[in-house]
């Protein structure tokens, strides 16, 4: 049988109170037996269906020659944060979809051997990306997540000097203050930044752009600015009583236990330690706030206005979340924060759903049944309904957003030419790998524009 | 790394933290804050800018210790891990001097509160505009930068809770004596803020009050220090920290500054009495 290598994980019952990485990566032994699996097309649909068209088959075969440097360089050559899309890309979406060998039985684990590599990489220290000699330009990039990173290795590799201007004290952006660690571990987010800062990129904390330093300052010092902002701001109810004590963003959550560590013993930031919590929303930040607060102690349940076959999140993610017993609570839509004397919250108050035809979007609409509600109790709210742009960096400059606050940004550039931009703050919440393409296509713009390519 | 050049006490439990930060003092204006962390595994602390100086790039900040993280900051020598900012909007009346001008205006600053209240009324006298200030404090020992005061303002009227400086009574008691003011600005606790409020909606004058709720990021990445004005969800570290103070749901933002006061009761005791710490005194809630 031709089955595929599948990831050892962590067993569900110890990780549903451990922040240890979930997924464990394969040994040397597994990575062979997956890397031999691939057919090595002549035509790869694979590097199709990846956004930032790494050469997969060629990287695989150098698994299978025992070559693990030269895998790196090739994955090095179209990305520029591997041990971070080989966790968080949504490959059975995209190049693992393609896999002929999908078709008739499992598709190859590219993710799986993408990341089999770069923590190689990491562990053996291999040497950072081929550089070109400095060409004396300048690029600032404004976020430190994974579009300005990508953008800055981009760069970096074609001689062009960069520095990354971060809002917060510790570099990677939702890498850091989002993903949880046992998703996408610090170290490895770390660990990137550093292969970066080993290219020559400079990263300046505490920078808050449109606060500490004007876009207009930016502008006038370097030969481009690429915005890679993210959509940080994030979205409440617009309910009664959403402002009690108990009702968090999924932001909040996250970058308390994430970025400040309030879920380790002697932490310095606090976070809420209660008995039951309900995280509304279906997305995958839905499922990290649930697992995250999981393992902090608490019940949860997912109050989500549709069914599971609607559920946006990752598969896996999904998965992981049932196994370490998060329960889905489903076709529930909030009304109403229901809080005791103090302020507090003590319930959540749904209307019932159903669902009906399906709508333009190709998905099953929902309405809500008349009349019939149900009082859920718990003493934590957290908001998982999508975050929007952060406007701070541009909202007293001269960029156009729309009326979302998107920066608008065809081709990689904005209205004004030398300020371009990408990922999240352009396209609206997405994943990963999507700002990451964005990153790379800017900064294939960016070099054109200043003559390098 | 930011260079600690002054962090000693001037007054009870009361510091001045002066740091080298360039690149905040470059573009800060009164009325911002900054976050502030002692260490890198420290908690972010918002703390309102007390003044700064573009010559040398000097940033000064005045905090009380009050819990397990401003005592470690009290602690600090040598330098801070980080200085975030500024952040928040100027105080409107800086960004609009011109509409203020010939306008009768009073500050009010309750405890440390006080210290946003001098980098404003500095920039409004440098600026031709007239301030008195009221300043609250519970007694003499916590009065601080009385001096600094009297150079920024017309009138500087002192109470104490006590007596034992200035008039006994409350920053409203002596509201209530002048109050022939167009503006208000009052910065403190959130409860003296409420009452003054409260007077001068009664009294007809319009009111600017600065909102210092729990924040994170400082940035609006988290909604921590949300707040109800004029029954709208605002973010006090974008949309403000200064809001129209007769619109501002005191109620609520006082309850929700609650939300961890017994882990910072915790950590505070833990932190006070260090190795000493056996928990079972019952008062830290510590097993």
């Amino acid at each position: 049988m031709d089955e595929k290598i599948e990831m050892r994980n962590l067993d569900p019952e110890r990780r549903s109170h451990t922040f240890e990485e979930v997924a464990l990566g394969y040994n040397e032994e597994e990575a062979l037996k997956e890397a031999n699996r691939c057919l090595q097309c002549q035509n790869p649909r694979c590097v199709k269906g990846c956004p930032v068209n790494i050469e997969i088959p060629r990287f695989i075969k150098a698994i299978r020659e025992h070559n693990l440097e030269e895998a790196y360089q090739i994955i090095l050559e179209s990305s520029s944060l591997p041990a971070i899309c080989g966790r968080v890309c949504p490959q059975e979406k995209q190049c693992e979809k393609m896999c002929i060998k999908g078709f008739k039985g499992d598709a190859i684990a590219i993710g799986s051997l993408e990341r089999y590599v770069a923590d190689y990489a990491f562990d053996h220290e291999l040497n950072a990306a081929q550089q070109k000699p400095k060409t004396g330009k300048r690029v600032a990039i404004v976020g430190s997540g994974p579009s300005g990173l990508t953008c800055a290795g981009e760069l970096l590799k074609e001689g062009v000097d960069v520095t990354i201007y971060e809002s917060l004290h510790k570099a990677g952006g939702v890498l850091t203050y989002g993903i949880p660690e046992f998703r996408l571990p610090k170290k490895i987010v770390e660990s990137e930044v550093n292969h970066l800062k080993k290219m020559g990129a400079n990263i300046l904390l505490n920078a808050v752009i449109g606060k500490t330093i004007t876009l207009e300052e930016l502008e006038n010092t370097y030969d481009a600015v690429y915005l890679a902002t993210g959509a940080g701001l994030p979205k409440f109810l617009g309910i009664p009583n959403e402002n009690a004590n108990g009702v968090f963003s999924a932001n909040e959550v996250l970058t308390r236990i994430n970025l400040m560590g309030s879920y380790e013993e002697d932490a310095k930031t606090p976070i809420k330690k209660g008995k039951k919590a309900l995280v509304v929303g279906g997305g995958n930040v839905a499922m990290d706030a649930a697992r995250s607060l999981k393992r902090i102690g608490y019940d949860v349940s997912i109050v989500y206005r549709r069914t599971m076959e609607e559920l946006p999140a990752r598969k896996m993610e999904i998965e992981h979340a049932k196994e370490e017993g998060i329960i889905f609570d489903l076709l529930k839509n909030p009304k109403e924060v229901i809080i005791d004397d103090n302020y507090n919250v003590k319930g959540l108050k749904v209307a019932l759903m159903e669902l009906t035809d399906v709508d333009e979007s190709g998905r099953r609409g929902v309405k809500e049944i008349p009349g019939q509600t149900e009082d859920i109790d718990c003493d934590t709210i957290v908001v998982a309904l999508g975050t929007m742009p952060n406007p701070i960096a541009t909202e007293n400059s001269d960029i156009v957003t729309d009326e979302k606050g998107l920066i608008t940004a065809p081709e990689s550039v904005t209205n004004n030419p030398h300020v371009y931009a990408g990922g999240d703050a352009v396209t609206g919440a997405a994943t990963v790998i999507l700002a990451m393409e964005a990153g790379k296509k800017a900064a294939s713009h960016i070099l054109s524009d200043l003559g390098l390519s | 790394m930011y260079k600690i050049l002054k962090n000693e006490p001037i007054g009870e439990k009361i510091f001045l933290l002066e740091v080298e930060a360039p690149l905040v003092v470059k573009n800060c204006l009164p009325g911002q804050f900054v976050i502030v962390m002692a260490k890198e595994d420290s908690e972010r602390i918002p703390l309102t800018i007390y003044d700064y100086d573009r010559e040398t790039s000097i940033l000064s900040m005045i905090y009380q210790v009050v819990g397990a993280s401003t005592l470690e900051l009290s602690k600090t020598e040598n330098e801070l891990f980080s200085v975030a900012g500024p952040l928040g909007k100027p105080s409107e009346v800086v960004t609009d001097i011109e509409k203020y001008r010939g306008k009768r205006i009073v500050m009010i600053g309750g405890g440390v509160g006080i210290a946003p209240v001098y980098p404003q009324a500095k920039y409004f006298t440098a600026h031709g505009l007239e301030v008195d200030i009221i300043y609250g404090a519970k007694n003499k020992e916590l009065l601080i930068i009385l001096d600094k005061l009297k150079s920024v303002c017309q009138n500087l009227t002192v109470v104490t809770d006590d007596g034992s400086s200035g008039k006994q009574g409350l920053v409203t008691d002596a509201l209530k004596e002048k109050h022939d003011y167009d503006l208000c600005i009052v910065m403190g606790s959130t409860v003296m803020m409420k009452f003054v409020c409260a007077l001068t909606k009664e009294l007809n004058i319009k009111t600017i009050a600065s909102m210092n709720p729990i924040m994170v990021d400082g940035t609006g990445m988290c909604g921590a220090c949300r707040l109800l004005v004029n029954n709208e969800v605002k973010f006090a570290c974008v949309d403000g920290p200064e809001f129209d103070g007769h619109l501002v749901d005191f109620d609520a933002a006082m309850k929700r500054m609650n939300l961890y006061k017994d882990e910072e009761g915790r950590r505070y005791l833990k932190a006070l009495e260090g190795d000493t710490h056996s928990g079972h005194c019952g008062n830290c809630g510590d097993e």
